[in-house]
């Protein structure tokens, strides 16, 4: 482990803001999309003819 | 056909990928989890300081395995694509409009882990530069493939229209590839290479390679359980579907 502090991790050595802005995008997007993708699967499963939670 | 052999063209009929897709999901939606997690622990915790760019350089472990999944969602578009327009299969249709959302979030991924990148490294968000710029051209053939299909109510004729567009468009990805080489462009050249050792050490490539796996498994993940929408949405009326139902 090279990391000193949590403070050196945080802040990436002045490069916090990038390294964090580029890592909590990805975080962000990559957890949207399921939980997007989740909504459309359930409002689709009250449109079914009979409800069931899987066909 | 004899018995031992795998009829694959069973599984191109929706209803009977439909449960398969399922089935697979939770092993792919694991499979990411768990790789993308050892993969920031290694990305993060394990590998070493940069000599040349510090600790900036992590955004690598984000920023080449969104690229590496723009690129190859787009080329296992046209690859689906290709095979609806030969065999006229409905689920290749299905399977192009599924991959489409999740290729467009990574070419923005991309373009945005660059452009933060690019700000302490080159003093600039964006330049237009021939890989910067394709790569730009590739988030557009996303979108442009995704209004193009909304646009047109009939889903097979959308089907078709999106195939064309994403076969065509194919053509941007050996240029994004190539750009770092056919022109003098401030982005660096490929990280990975085949004919090649690899340029970083190793902890920072074996960080880099999982990640971009974790990303693939997200990926199918992603587009299995978008499938299974598209299917329900299209077949709702269609008789497997109340038949299922109803059991």
């Amino acid at each position: 482990m090279h990391w000193t502090s949590w403070q050196e991790f945080l802040t990436m050595r002045g490069y916090g803001l990038y390294v964090w802005g580029s890592f909590g995008a990805c975080a962000a997007g990559m957890i949207l999309e399921p939980l997007l993708l989740n909504q459309r699967w359930r409002s689709l499963q009250s449109r079914l003819p009979h409800e069931k939670d899987d066909v | 056909m004899s018995n031992s052999v795998i009829n694959w063209f069973k599984y191109a009929s929706p209803s009977s990928f439909y449960p398969l897709a399922g089935r697979l999901i939770p092993y792919f939606s694991l499979a990411a989890v768990l790789l993308m997690a050892l993969g920031l622990w290694l990305g993060l915790f394990v590998a070493p300081t940069d000599a040349q760019q510090s600790e900036g350089y992590r955004i690598i472990f984000v920023h080449v395995p969104a690229s590496w999944m723009s690129m190859f969602i787009y080329c296992v578009m046209a690859f689906w694509s290709a095979l609806g327009l030969a065999f006229n299969t409905r689920l290749s249709g299905m399977m192009t409009a599924a991959l489409a959302p999740t290729g467009a979030l990574f070419a923005f991924l991309s373009l945005w882990t660059g452009a933060l990148w690019g700000k302490p490294m080159w003093g600039a968000w964006w330049v237009w530069d021939a890989r910067l710029t394709s790569q730009l051209i590739l988030f557009f053939l996303y979108l442009g493939f995704i209004a193009l299909q909304s646009a047109i109510d009939d889903p097979r004729r959308a089907d078709r229209a999106g195939a064309l567009l994403a076969l065509v468009g194919v053509v941007n990805v050996p240029i994004i590839y190539f750009s770092v080489q056919w022109w003098n462009t401030l982005h660096q050249g490929a990280s990975v290479s085949l004919t090649k050792a690899p340029s970083m050490a190793h902890i920072m490539l074996l960080g880099m390679l999982i990640m971009a796996l974790g990303f693939w498994a997200y990926t199918i993940a992603m587009a299995l359980k978008r499938v299974r929408c598209i299917i329900l949405e299209r077949e709702l009326t269609s008789e497997w579907i109340k038949r299922n139902a109803l059991d």
